[in-house]
């Protein structure tokens, strides 16, 4: 029988644990299910395999896989290949942290709890917010839990989202705001920026909530001067989803007004795993604290003085507020942020600054190449940071394919984002990239065509 | 051993470094002419400065002030806090997995584009469901989808009363949270004196504004709706739809199926049933299944297979939409799927066998020394009432903390709200009888402390690493964050 090794009772075991119990069998532990919904067979499901068995199945179906190991990966859109420290692993695989539940007993929760507290303290670092959770699911139910949070302040139920925000967390947004009765209107962009005098135009009393993306989905630098000012004159917030890893270059959000910061922390040494598990990063101004969704630990102290931390502010959350609670998160991505505070604690402020000035350097190094080739140009022109849309001469689809010939993950197709880009890609280019991969790719697109 | 531990913050000293990149192997620019200064960050960057070594002692002296299933026995009622297989995690870190793009051409994800379609094939014979998604990445993400999956169904009748959701008094906090995202109206339903969802108030609060009903079977209290049948023929006749809450799916693995109960949507917590870690609080993964009728509103994208190709199937006109930027925990999932092909049909009944035969097991050892509101066959955990010690002058938070000090995690507290001074135990299948033995004469040495001295009880833990935390401190005088000045 398969999963023996993770059962212990033995057949004897089970003979005294029924007599204690007082039945006969274990049939008449499942008595009380009626007949009718009793399965009548047993599962139908492959058989059972040993662990060497399963590990041969799952290598075999991990082998069909290209991956950032075997290939020169110049894909973004929201996660990227960005160096991940070794320590990282290696303290997440402490099994007292990957092993425990969330810490509702703080007393013997210390570790994770520490941890959380930590890890908020360096998002609100990095962001300059005042207080930052312990984390959502990813960058994309971020900005939705942002928006609601920012309905939830405002009490008013509509938010603007510009057309530059990243297409899958609006995907996301405009699901979860359509279900609540909730409503979303786009700002337009204009060559790829924001267009700030349709933001003007839409801004009225019903407005909770602006959504902006810094950098934007094509990896632009908005212009945010005086954007918080004007928002904050019609009472509304400012929402900045902003990538973790551009902060130590670029403006703080607290420096352009945000109230509240949202993000995809996938950057802070998280393996991209297909698209999850990610890292949903949420702070914002001390004010809003009430509203923000999601656990949050907090210091205190113990019977003795002792400093200590625990789960607080906990009348917001589900468990204590039920159908009055902002938001039914409860499991979130502990572990990740785990992780992605092991790597802000290891990066520092200056291997931050570091990753950020190498993605800017190489990125801008290979928009340049590209754009210098024939038949291909930049769509938008402004300063970018790790990524940039480019205009290809034929099907990006096919150029991938190409590309794939020497081991290199091309860009990502923006057509299905964007109907009106025809033949154009996003390129990410990390600190992880070298002169002679960018130089390569440049060589395969210059003989495409 | 009482003491407190620095923070990272405390220990950081200008200049250290605990990261190794190398040099800027590009033309380089300076930095105004690729950003303009007015773009550009002049808050300093606070981080901490540390070097790698000091990094990982800190970490670990942290994870030694940390509980988890290999410290010991974690019976957290409606946790399912299983043992969490190694190979699991293994498999989970091989490149081909860890490190794939998820925009990567098809061609080149086939791999895990086959793990996804052949766990939703396994997923779908436990549940007796027809279609899965894997993009929910907990089981309140996936209440919140299945909800929304439930709406888009009515909407797409023209049948738009339908504004409440059923959910009985038993239910876990998450439920009628989920009931208001989703934009819906919760209505209770009380228990009868069994336990069990009441059934004529069931039936006197349906009508044509019923959304659905969600329920857990078994329930909180570890029992199992024996009435399902004619609730779900009630739902069901009202035109309403039953959600199934997969939390204590434990308990019947291979016994009964939600779907062959009546119910149209199911999600389930793979972090508890299917053995894959908590991480301390996530990630975890709750995929959802629904019936036939229910597919064309499912997130997209599905993950479908023609001939002998996997492909993203984005092909659902009346989708409901994304849940999550992509395809939900892929990780976790890999892991679940793992526990699945480990164990096999045999396996999984044995493990919902276990978990029951130590449920019913701890329970009529306990009850010897405490009581037991609803005294009946359990399923995966039961529910006892610490209520007779509050009245000596310790309740179920105080028994907790004593079970903090003899190395057990303490069950659930407070929780179901139906049951005073509730401790809800859930011993899972992983748990030798041993332990089971142990944790009982403890249990019962606690409540011999509690006829001699309640006040002793009252106030521990003693044994770890900081003695009774200060909530109510934690809530009157937030501090959030670590802050320079405040040193």
């Amino acid at each position: 029988m398969g999963g023996k090794h993770y059962l212990p009772l033995t057949d004897e075991d089970r003979r005294e644990m029924l007599a204690e119990i007082g039945v006969k069998s274990t049939e008449d532990l499942f008595s009380d299910i009626p007949r009718e919904v009793r399965l009548q067979r047993e599962l139908e499901l492959p058989p059972a395999m040993s662990e060497f068995e399963v590990f041969k199945h799952l290598n075999e179906l991990a082998s069909k896989n290209k991956h950032f190991n075997n290939c020169v990966s110049f894909m973004g859109a929201g996660v990227y290949d960005h160096f991940i420290p070794a320590v990282i692993k290696h303290i997440t695989g402490r099994s007292e942290f990957y092993t425990s539940y969330t810490p509702y007993q703080p007393e013997i929760s210390q570790g994770v709890l520490q941890a959380i507290f930590e890890y908020q303290t360096m998002i609100c670092q990095l962001t300059g917010m005042e207080v930052a959770n312990a984390s959502m699911y990813d960058g994309g139910t971020a900005v939705a839990e942002g928006a609601v949070m920012g309905c939830g302040a405002t009490r008013r139920s509509k938010v603007l989202v510009s057309r530059s925000v990243s297409p899958l967390y609006r995907a996301v947004l405009d699901n979860y705001f359509s279900s609540r009765g909730l409503e979303v209107e786009e700002i337009p962009i204009k060559d790829g920026y924001t267009d700030r005098s349709e933001l003007e135009n839409k801004m009225g009393e019903d407005i909770a909530t602006v959504i902006l993306q810094q950098p934007n989905f094509f990896g632009l630098v908005e212009d945010m001067e005086g954007i918080a000012d004007m928002v904050h004159s019609h009472k509304a917030l400012l929402l900045v989803s902003a990538d973790p890893l551009s902060l130590p270059l670029l403006q703080a959000p607290s420096e352009y007004g945000a109230d509240i910061v949202v993000g995809e922390g996938q950057g802070l040494g998280v393996p991209v795993s297909f698209g999850g598990p990610l890292l949903g990063i949420m702070a914002a101004k001390n004010k809003f604290v009430r509203q923000m969704p999601g656990r949050i630990a907090g210091e205190t102290v113990d019977s003795e003085g002792n400093r200590g931390y625990v789960l607080t502010l906990q009348t917001r959350e589900q468990h204590i507020r039920r159908e009055k609670a902002p938001s039914n998160i409860c499991s979130n991505q502990a572990l990740v942020a785990l992780g992605a505070a092991v790597y802000m604690a290891a990066m520092g402020p200056q291997g931050m600054r570091k990753v950020a000035e190498q993605c800017l350097q190489k990125a801008a190094y290979a928009r340049e190449s590209i754009k210098a080739l024939k038949g291909y140009d930049d769509v938008f022109s402004g300063s970018s940071f790790k990524e940039f849309a480019v205009t290809v001469p034929g099907d990006p689809a096919e150029l991938n394919k190409k590309l794939l010939e020497k081991n290199i993950l091309g860009g990502v197709d923006l057509t299905p984002f964007y109907p009106e880009l025809k033949n154009t890609m996003l390129f990410a280019v990390t600190e992880k990239r070298t002169k002679e991969e960018i130089d390569a790719l440049v060589r395969e697109l210059e003989g495409w065509k | 051993m009482r003491k407190s531990k620095a923070l990272l913050f405390e220990m950081s000293r200008p200049g250290r470094q605990g990261y190794s990149l190398p040099s800027n192997d590009v033309p380089e620019k300076s930095l105004d002419e690729l950003l303009p200064k007015k773009v550009q960050r002049s808050e300093t960057l606070e981080l901490p400065e540390l070097s790698e070594v000091e990094v990982v002692r800190h970490y670990t002296e942290l994870s030694t002030r940390n509980f988890g299933v290999d410290t010991g026995f974690y019976p957290l009622g409606s946790c399912t806090m299983k043992y969490n297989p190694k190979i699991n995690e293994e498999v989970a870190a091989l490149p081909g997995f860890a490190f794939m793009h998820p925009c990567q051409p098809e061609e080149t994800t086939q791999g895990a584009l086959e793990l996804l379609y052949n766990f939703e094939q396994g997923l779908k014979e436990l549940t007796a469901m027809d279609r899965f998604t894997m993009q929910p990445s907990a089981g309140a993400h996936g209440e919140l989808t299945g909800l929304m999956v439930i709406q888009a169904y009515h909407r797409s009748r023209g049948d738009h009363k339908r504004n409440k959701v059923l959910i009985p008094l038993s239910a876990h906090g998450t439920n009628p949270a989920t009931v208001s995202m989703a934009g819906y109206e919760v209505v209770q339903i009380p228990c009868d004196d069994r336990g069990l969802v009441d059934l004529d108030a069931l039936k006197e609060a349906v009508d044509e504004s019923t959304a659905a009903l969600m329920l857990t079977n078994p329930s909180t209290l570890g029992l199992f709706e024996e009435e399902i049948i004619p609730m779900s023929k009630a739902v069901h006749e009202a035109g309403g739809l039953l959600y199934y809450d997969g939390a204590n799916l434990n308990a019947i693995m291979g016994y009964a199926r939600p779907g062959d109960m009546g119910f149209d949507v199911v999600h389930l917590n793979i972090h508890k049933t299917l053995s894959t870690p908590h991480g301390g609080g996530g990630p975890g993964s709750g995929p959802v299944g629904v019936k036939e009728r229910l597919i064309p509103y499912l997130p997209v994208p599905l993950v479908s297979k023609e001939k002998n190709r996997f492909y993203l199937d984005y092909d659902l006109p009346e989708t409901i939409g994304k849940m999550h930027s992509f395809y939900g925990n892929f990780g976790v999932a890999i892991k679940a799927y793992t526990y699945m092909r480990m164990m096999g049909a045999e396996g999984l009944k044995e493990a919902s066998t276990d978990a029951v035969i130590n449920a019913n097991y701890l329970m009529s050892l306990l009850k010897k020394t405490y009581y037991v509101p609803y005294d009946r066959i359990c399923k995966h955990e039961f529910v006892v009432s610490a209520k007779p010690e509050k009245k000596k002058g310790a309740g179920a938070g105080d028994i907790a903390k004593a079970l903090l000090d003899r190395n057990f995690h303490p069950p659930t507290v407070y929780f179901p709200l139906i049951v005073d001074e509730a401790l809800m135990i859930e011993p899972n299948d992983t748990e030798a009888k041993e332990t089971l033995d142990a944790f009982a004469a403890t249990m019962e040495q606690i409540a011999k402390d509690i006829d001699e001295d309640a006040e002793k009880v009252a106030q521990g833990p003693y044994n770890t690493v900081v003695g009774r935390l200060d909530e109510v401190r934690a809530v009157r005088n937030p501090v959030l964050i670590w802050e320079k000045d405040k040193e």
